[in-house]
């Protein structure tokens, strides 16, 4: 099992929040609401939280399941950077934007959802977590070595071992040494 | 040997000719597609053989959902005695007060699944009932979570509801809407003019915004309604598949916030702020006649000025009982925990798989039942379900506990510190708990498939076959079984091999040879060990295993061996048996339709799936 990321369920109830805050402004701004200002924002908080949220970050150690479609999602949320990588900063955005949720019901519950993310995610920057975008894996090829660009030095067919040509630090011997004796007739 | 060409498990045959099927004249085309399409309506019929019985709890689940849903949303739409409090709400009552007895009703339900005592107990006593119905039990979790989903939707849609009723009432309470919401909302509860409140909102004197979050957090229905929802949102949250399998941990922790859930819940009602007109008050007082006379309340002799009631809450008729049915499981949990059980023998198997051998008073198991373990030197409260791979029929019972995580791996530890022949640290037990596997007897043929460390399972049963064998059972209804174990590699569960080795030794004594076909398919190889079985393929024992029975190479290829098997027992029915991945269990599931016959005297597939 590993250690707990905990981060992995800050997502989720991140997530969750957004939809929640999402669904409080829609009601607040379609009811009209006194202090329907506040749903708005909500609707937009929301659509940003699940938007930032969506894509799902590799996990430490073990296979990372992606949510459907969160390609797109992941390359645009990469771009940012530090920003989207740092937990504390994602702890602090959370909390700051639940603040005006509690100025009406409607959106009282996800503002309190989304406080609770926060402080999930705050546990999980000060274990040392961050975001990581999951990529399909590139097949690295490494590039050819240096030395199969050049001719083989020994090429086959080879003599037995001990009739091989020797190194050629020692000059003397490294001669190839006939074991027919060749002689000039 | 065998290298067989795998049919990539998960591919359907569907798929795999459609791909084809673009390469092909269009007269082929429609001929395949035409087949098909025959295929497609064979596998609907089968699937009604496996199937029938999990389609009807399903359908009359949802039955009494819906039924419940429309009886109370048409309750509190057309009920003379909620004029005036329809006044106020418009349809939002009904939209409210609807999905509140749903809830109700799952909120019942939520809580039977898990009780896995009262699930042995009910299968126990189901014995003469037919497998089909037996079955059902083992989608326990299946069930917990459609009910869990009901749970989330019905709180969604009553959240929204009653935004907008406190918004509503808050209206009215301000004096925005017409005379006769303004007059209603101004009645209060007053022994000496007698008037009896219909608009709980009385607050006034504050910012109007801010009323709703006031009276939300000042009102009993109102912070239960907001800490019960908080309790599931992080319920449901912690129960994704992600963070479940993951980090198991947090989940179960998390998951008992459904105290809070239930403590809330029996008092969310209790605050009588669902009102409606007293029956006394609607003798004289006829809303229908007097809403337009709010100046004559109290003048006129038809119009005394009407009185309100709240209906009591009603949630705890529903969830009473299932709650002390779970009390009583987890105190029966707490019993078993607290009992003595003694180790006889710990045993560490090659590749970090742990034996323990236990004896424990009154301990009686069947095949292939799990036991849920607990060892307070890692952690008080955490259970992990271990399957039995001992037989029945032996004195002691027996778990094979692989390395597979930190509790485990803790365990493993402990257990290797200890010295030679010293007890292990205490050991809860809790079960024996049935899961499908008991039933393999009850089937003329059985095919077990087991995946990985998903064959310990088998061990049991293959064991207690044996020991059947030995004293003759009249029991053993078993004809034949075929057996396949699929897996990386063979050496992690090299205590296995020794007892399918003593087994066919003892199966070749008696003559029963074809009793029993196993099949062993190793999917992790190289090209030297093929080459290595290559040169040995003349010896009369694999080279992998020591057994008669070749290994082969690659996963197994579904259609040919379920062909086989129905060639084989033309008439039999046939139990499918898995231990393993999710995924094999679809195609598996899939395979069992389709090579199902809706004919009653042919070969027919049952599937059944061990929980975890």
């Amino acid at each position: 099992m590993g250690k707990i990321e905990w981060a992995m369920w800050a997502n989720e109830q991140a997530l969750a929040s957004g939809l929640i805050l999402l669904t409080g402004g829609i009601v607040g701004v379609a009811g009209q609401f006194r202090g329907w200002e506040f749903a708005a924002y909500a609707v937009a908080a929301g659509v940003f939280v699940c938007l930032l949220e969506y894509p799902r970050s590799k996990r430490a150690k073990g296979t990372s399941v992606e949510r459907t479609g969160q390609y797109c999602f992941t390359v645009c949320v990469k771009a940012f950077g530090p920003l989207t990588r740092n937990y504390y900063v994602r702890a602090f955005l959370h909390a700051a934007i639940c603040v005006p949720g509690g100025f009406m019901l409607a959106t009282v519950l996800g503002c309190v959802c989304l406080g609770i993310a926060s402080l999930i995610y705050l546990a999980a920057a000060i274990r040392g977590e961050h975001w990581e975008p999951i990529l399909p894996r590139k097949d690295v090829r490494k590039p050819v070595a240096e030395s199969i660009k050049n001719p083989p030095q020994n090429p086959p067919p080879r003599p037995p071992p001990e009739m091989r040509r020797k190194p050629a630090k020692e000059l003397e011997s490294s001669a190839y040494d006939n074991p027919i004796a060749v002689t000039d007739e | 040997m065998c290298v067989s060409g795998s049919d990539g498990g998960g591919r359907s045959p569907g798929k795999a000719s459609a791909i084809k099927a673009g390469a092909q004249r269009p007269a082929e085309d429609a001929e395949k597609l035409q087949r098909e399409s025959r295929e497609e309506a064979f596998i609907m019929g089968n699937w009604f053989v496996n199937n029938w019985f999990s389609a009807i709890i399903i359908s009359v689940w949802m039955g009494l959902n819906i039924f419940l849903f429309v009886y109370f949303y048409l309750f509190y739409q057309y009920e003379e005695e909620f004029f005036y409090t329809r006044h106020l709400l418009g349809s939002a009552l009904a939209w409210a007060r609807a999905p509140a007895a749903v809830l109700n009703f799952n909120c019942m339900l939520i809580l039977l699944p898990v009780c896995r005592n009262l699930l042995s107990l009910l299968r126990g006593s189901f014995v003469r009932c037919s497998r089909t119905m037996r079955k059902q039990l083992d989608k326990n979790l299946t069930f917990h979570k459609l009910v869990a989903y009901m749970i989330a939707l019905m709180t969604a849609v009553h959240m929204i509801a009653h935004l907008l009723n406190v918004e509503w009432y808050n209206n009215s309470r301000q004096g925005v809407y017409d005379k006769l919401s303004t007059a209603l909302s101004n009645l209060e509860d007053d022994p000496v003019n007698k008037t009896t409140f219909l608009n709980p909102i009385r607050k006034n004197d504050i910012d109007p915004q801010q009323i709703p979050t006031y009276f939300v957090f000042t009102s009993i229905a109102g912070l239960t309604g907001v800490i019960i929802t908080l309790a599931l949102i992080l319920i449901i949250t912690s129960s994704m598949e992600v963070i479940r399998r993951s980090y198991f941990e947090v989940f179960w922790y998390t998951h008992h916030l459904f105290i809070i859930f239930f403590a809330g819940l029996v008092i969310h009602g209790i605050g009588y702020i669902v009102r409606r007109q007293e029956d006394e008050s609607a003798e004289p007082h006829d809303p229908h006649f007097c809403y337009n006379r709010t100046e004559d309340w109290g003048r006129i002799p038809e119009c005394p000025v009407p009185q309100f009631e709240g209906g009591p809450a009603q949630t705890w008729y529903y969830v009473l009982a299932p709650m002390i049915i779970y009390l009583c499981e987890r105190l029966l949990r707490f019993i078993r925990y607290n009992q003595n059980v003694q180790y006889r023998k710990i045993v560490m198997r090659p590749s970090k798989v742990l034996e323990l051998q236990l004896v424990k008073k009154g301990f009686r198991m069947d095949v292939g039942q799990y036991v849920f373990l607990n060892c307070p030197a890692i952690s008080q409260l955490e259970w992990h379900p271990f399957t039995m791979t001992s037989a029945p029929e032996e004195n002691f019972f027996s778990v094979h506990i692989r390395s597979a995580g930190d509790w485990t791996e803790k365990l493993i530890d402990i257990m290797q510190k200890l010295p030679e022949g010293a007890q292990g640290p205490k050991m809860g037990v809790d079960g024996p708990f049935g899961t499908a596997s008991e039933d393999v007897f009850d089937y003329e043929v059985s095919m077990l498939v087991g995946a990985g460390i998903g064959v310990t399972p088998f061990a049991s049963i293959l064991k207690s076959i044996w020991y059947k064998f030995k004293d003759n059972d009249p029991n053993l209804r078993t004809r034949k079984i075929y057996f396949y174990w699929l897996c990386r590699e063979t050496h992690a569960f090299e205590w296995f091999a020794d007892l399918l080795k003593a087994q066919e030794k003892e199966m070749e004594d008696r003559g029963m040879g074809d009793f029993l076909t196993y099949k062993l398919f190793l999917t992790g190889w190289d090209q030297s060990h093929a080459n290595y079985v290559m040169v040995n393929v003349d010896r009369e024992t694999d080279v992998v295993t020591g057994l008669k029975q070749k290994t082969h190479y690659g996963r197994p290829n579904w259609d040919k061996e379920f062909e086989e098997v129905r060639k084989e027992n033309p008439t039999s029915v046939v139990g499918t048996f898995l231990c393993g991945p999710e995924v094999l269990g679809k195609v598996l599931e899939k395979k069992c339709g389709k090579f199902s016959d809706v004919d009653p005297r042919k070969t027919k597939f049952y599937f059944n799936k061990e929980n975890f």
